[in-house]
This record gives C-alpha cells, sequence and structure tokens, in this order.
C-alpha cells in the first residue's frame, strides 16, 4: 500500500485550495488504483496547525499534532501541495509548513503543485514561486503544474474541462513517479536520528 | 548528585516595571546569586560566556574567581565557555589558574555558542563550528594532560616545546562537560574521552534530550569508559516556584511572554506541557524533576535556569529559598534513594585526585634563566 499526503493551505472554509486538492487527490488515488496500487491519503490542513507553525517558528519544535502532520508528509510514497496565491506567490503558512520541516524530509519524493488564485493573471504561480522552493527541497516536482482561477470552476459539471484534464494529467504523472518508487523505508529504530553521526576518529581527521 | 543554577548573564528588561538593570547593577547582583546559592545548600553555580549585548558575561573566570573568593563549599563552573572562538591555550591557562584559586572547585563546560557573528569578532567562521570544537578540545586536552606540548593543526598556530601555566591543581586538570542541544557530534567528543555531557534540556520537548542522553551513553560504552549507565550526564532545566501553584503561574506569566527566547510563540501552559520548564508549588518541582531519571537514567548533576527573562533579584533570591529549603533536600534524598551503587557520583576534584592516587606537585620547575629565558646547557654550549 502507497500513501500520499495532500498539504492544503487553504484558508476559508469552504476552500476553493481544499476543493483542488480533493480532487487532485481523487484523480492522484485513481490513476494508482489503474496501476495497481491501493493509495492511503492523508489530508494534512496547514489552518488546523496555523498557531502551531508560528509557534515552531518561535520555539524550534513542532507540538504533538504539528508532529503528526509532518509525519504524515514525511513518511508519504508522494504529495499533493495546494496552496492559495498571496500577493503574487504561496501563502505564508504554506511557506512556514516548509520551513519547519527538516531540510531532508521531501529529498527525491514524488510532489504535485498546485495553486488556487482569484484572478487567471496569476496562472504562471507554480513555476515562478512553488518549482524554485520545491527546486531547493529536492523534491521531484512532477511536471505539470495545475493552477486554477474563478473562469476554471465554471464548466460543465463544477469543474472546467480544461482544468480536469490538467488535474488527471498532473494525477498521472505523479502516480508514475509513485508507482516507480519503492515504499517509504520503514523506521531504522534505534539507531534512526543519529546513526549517520560520523565516529571520533573520522571527526578528529577533519572528516 | 549535584544540584545548582546556571545564569546566561542576559540584561533584559522586567516586562512588569518596564525597567532594565544597569550593567553594574546585574553583574553586582549574579555574585549575590551565587553566593546565595551556596547559602541554601545547592551545590553549583554555572555561569555562561557572551561576547554581545544583552549579556554581560565576556569574562567568565574573572567572575568566577571573585565567587571563589567568597565562597567556600560551592562548586563554579560554565555555561558554556566557548571552545570554539576562545584559543583553547588561554582556555587551558585560564581555568587552570582559576582551579588554583579555587581549590579545585572548578569544572567547565564546553559549547558552540549560541550566536553566529562571534565567529568573525575572533577570526573564525561559523562553517568550521565543529571542526573547532573538535580540534580545539584536542590541544586543550593536551595541554593540561602533557608538560610539554609539540602541536600543529588547522586553526592556531603551531606550538613547540610549549607548558601551559599554571599546571593543574594537584596533577589532576578541571572536569569537562561537553555541553549541545542538538549536535551528535558533540555528544560523540563527550563519549569519546570519557567527559561528561550536559543537556540544555529548556527548549525542546523531553524525547530529544532523551535521545541524545541515549546516544551519548551507548558511545560512551563503546569508547570502554563504562557501562552506559555509567556515564556522566547533567541536565539542565527551568523552573520558577511559589508556595501555592496559581501564584507562580501568575506571577512568572508576564516574564514567560516576553522571554527573549520563546516568548511571543506559544502559551505558558502549552510551554510547560511540550518542555521539561516547571511553574508551580515545590511539590510539583520536585515531581516533574524526578521524573526526568524516568528517561535520561540515573544522572549526575541538575542545574536549573532562575535567573533571567528580567526577573529582578530579589525575586531570583527567593527561588533558591524555596529551591534549598524544599526542593532539593527532598531531590537528594530521592535520587539517592533510587541510584544503584554502579552508578558513579558527581565527579568532584578530591574524588578524581584520589582515584589517581592522590595529589601531586605538578608544577613544571623551569632550568631555565628566569630573566631571559635561557636554557643553562644552552648557553654553556654555546
Amino acid at each position: 500500500m502507497s500513501t500520499l499526503a495532500v498539504v492544503s493551505a487553504g484558508l476559508s472554509v469552504p476552500s476553493s485550495t481544499r476543493l483542488l486538492a480533493d480532487r487532485l487527490a481523487a484523480a492522484t488515488a485513481a490513476a494508482l488504483r489503474e496501476r495497481g496500487g491501493d493509495p492511503a491519503v492523508e489530508v494534512v490542513e496547514l489552518r488546523d496547525h496555523a498557531r502551531a507553525l508560528a509557534d515552531n517558528l518561535v520555539t524550534g519544535f513542532a507540538t504533538e499534532s504539528l508532529r503528526g502532520a509532518i509525519d504524515a508528509v514525511a513518511g508519504a510514497d508522494g504529495v499533493i501541495a495546494v496552496t492559495p496565491v498571496f500577493s503574487a506567490s504561496y501563502s505564508g503558512l504554506f511557506k512556514t509548513f516548509f520551513d519547519v520541516l527538516d531540510k531532508e524530509t521531501l529529498v527525491g519524493k514524488p510532489v504535485l503543485l498546485a495553486a488556487t488564485a482569484g484572478t487567471a493573471r496569476h496562472s504562471l504561480v507554480v513555476e515562478h514561486a512553488m518549482r524554485p522552493l520545491f527546486a531547493y527541497l529536492r523534491a521531484i516536482a512532477v511536471p505539470t503544474g495545475v493552477f486554477a482561477a474563478p473562469e476554471d470552476w465554471g464548466g460543465d459539471g463544477g469543474v472546467d474541462r480544461a482544468l480536469a484534464t490538467r488535474i488527471d494529467r498532473a494525477a498521472g504523472e505523479l502516480a508514475d513517479l509513485m508507482a516507480g518508487r519503492r515504499q517509504a523505508a520503514p523506521d531504522k529504530g534505534l539507531d534512526g536520528p543519529f546513526g549517520g553521526t560520523p565516529s571520533f576518529e573520522t571527526l578528529l581527521r577533519g572528516g | 548528585m549535584e544540584f545548582g543554577v546556571f545564569s546566561v548573564s542576559d540584561i533584559t528588561t522586567d516586562p512588569t516595571t518596564g525597567r532594565t538593570p544597569s550593567e553594574a547593577e546585574r553583574i553586582k547582583a549574579v555574585l549575590a546569586i551565587a553566593r546565595k546559592t551556596e547559602e541554601v545548600g545547592l551545590d553549583v553555580f554555572a555561569l555562561g560566556e557572551h561576547h554581545n549585548p544583552p549579556f554581560f558575561s565576556s569574562s567568565p573566570t574573572t567572575t568566577l574567581a571573585y565567587i571563589a573568593a567568597r565562597t567556600s563549599r560551592l562548586r563554579l563552573s560554565t555555561a558554556t565557555t566557548l571552545i570554539t572562538t576562545n584559543d583553547p591555550v588561554k582556555i587551558a591557562e585560564d581555568y587552570a589558574m582559576l582551579q588554583h584559586l579555587a581549590d579545585g572547585r572548578v569544572d567547565l563546560m564546553l559549547g558552540r555558542g549560541n550566536t553566529g557573528p562571534v565567529y568573525p569578532w575572533f577570526g573564525q567562521d561559523i562553517r568550521n563550528g565543529i571542526p573547532l570544537a573538535i580540534e580545539n578540545y584536542a590541544l586543550l586536552r593536551k595541554l593540561w594532560d602533557e608538560d610539554v606540548v609539540d602541536w600543529s593543526g588547522k586553526f592556531r598556530t603551531p606550538l613547540q616545546s610549549f607548558t601551559s601555566t599554571p599546571r593543574p591543581l594537584d596533577g589532576v586538570a578541571p572536569f569537562v562537560w561537553h555541553g549541545s542541544i542538538r549536535s551528535p557530534e558533540i555528544a560523540e567528543q563527550a563519549a569519546y574521552y570519557g567527559d561528561g555531557f550536559f543537556h540544555n534540556h529548556i527548549f525542546w520537548p523531553p524525547e530529544h534530550t532523551q535521545r541524545m542522553v541515549e546516544f551519548y551513553r551507548r558511545r560512551f560504552e563503546h569508547y570502554g569508559h563504562g557501562s552506559a549507565d555509567q556515564a556522566i550526564v547533567g541536565l539542565g532545566g527551568q523552573v520558577f516556584l511559589r508556595k501555592n501553584s496559581q501564584d507562580a503561574v501568575r506571577e512568572f506569566r508576564p516574564y514567560f511572554d516576553n522571554a527573549p527566547v520563546y516568548g511571543h510563540g506559544p502559551s505558558l501552559e502549552e510551554f510547560s506541557r511540550e518542555t521539561p520548564l516547571t511553574v508551580g508549588s515545590p511539590q510539583q518541582v520536585i515531581e516533574r524533576t524526578l521524573g526526568f531519571r524516568d528517561y535520561v537514567g540515573d544522572y549526575q548533576r541538575q542545574l536549573f535556569l532562575i535567573d533571567h527573562a528580567g526577573l529582578p533579584l530579589k525575586t531570583v533570591l527567593e527561588q533558591l529559598d524555596l529551591l534549598g529549603e524544599e526542593v532539593v533536600p527532598v531531590l537528594r534524598k530521592e535520587f539517592a534513594a533510587r541510584r544503584p551503587a554502579h552508578v558513579p557520583d558527581a565527579p568532584t576534584h578530591a574524588a578524581r585526585v584520589a582515584a589517581k592516587g592522590g595529589a601531586k606537585d605538578a608544577t613544571v620547575y623551569a632550568a631555565a634563566d628566569g630573566v631571559t629565558g635561557q636554557v643553562t646547557e644552552e648557553v654553556e654550549v654555546r
């Protein structure tokens, strides 16, 4: 069984960011099932962790519930990250979540990037703001980024056909990467957190 | 087991009055706190080292020497001495000197410091933080353990036939603790030398401290210094006490909410739940502190942070009264009752001298002309 973590930074209820996140999650789960998978989907609503994220900036550690959200993303085989556009970029809440992750968390992990905005003029935000962030985190962002403006929600059945096509294409790309990827490594236990610490002989040699 | 307090030497505005003490006032206050620490029956006073405002303690050996002269039993330590940016030669000299002045009541805790800019002020680069801590301590060890040192390394000029003076008191150098919040390399270093490991144990959840201490203990055993439960562990901790728990919470809250390090973030209640901070009655502090043993094992030194965030001197001295009268006597008894016989007590100078077969005069008497520094034989040869 593979796991898919969905990070949504929408603030209002209902939120078009969450709506897009749910569409992407459903499409990815369906694509994984087509490839013989049996995905478990875990949604992380960043709004629920807004204060804990600010506290983490101040204290340097995550509270228990935020830890759960971080672990869900760290342990997932693939991630869908969706943000509303604030001032021409991802929201501060969205960025803060990725700021408090250990810097190795997303290395090599397939990630689908998506954004919503109040105007189509922000349509390149996935490319000019989100992609550089996930490139820095050394995640593997799928080629298709999904952006949705108000007009995209107005078509047949609630979702415009062009948007639906982009969702399916991005979901297929994410599912391909996840299906071709090994399952997340199990926790190594005792030797885990400091297992990579060099021995003192190595440190003395300047290693 | 030893109990004491450690001070970071911050000069912070009292949020309840808006008043900020002067350096002169804070320095005198810290001296009063140290003397009170001995008076109420605690064992250790440790002082930080910083080289920028809002801290005053740039020269801890000067302050500790003064305290040594005004006390008779109190053990003096640092929290921490900057092993990265201080010249290890100067650390060897300063702390051996302090050790003599204080009749051996000195140990020190090495750390890398808490601010990046300090490195360039002393000609170093923060990117070399760990390598500096490794090389500088290796040299410090050599300077204390060997009378005549030939040495070369990456970070300071080489030494030829160098003798650090004064030699350690009775031929036994001060005990060293290595302090680190997050770097397993430092726990590894402490384990390699069989030195103590101190975890600040204030800012982060206990699970984090537990993992670091467990790692240090395991590596201590690996390097053959004894079994894991015989490794020398020290913990920090932060408390605020009043006889009545509600009074403690009410009085401490403004200091917590405005504290420079963690203020303006989580609530006092949340931080108390997630970290070892205990604000309450003496009984609550006793119970919480005894619980530390459940996740780090039997340990040797407990230091409390009680003097920071603008708390007035009068309040800090009242905290010491409560610790001395109601908390520490119970902790001493309870920890001692739980500690198995094979787990060592906190290292003292007397015990370490005895373990080495008794005191010896470690003086290196120079065969040189006291004025010119020339060695007699060399003069004769010419």
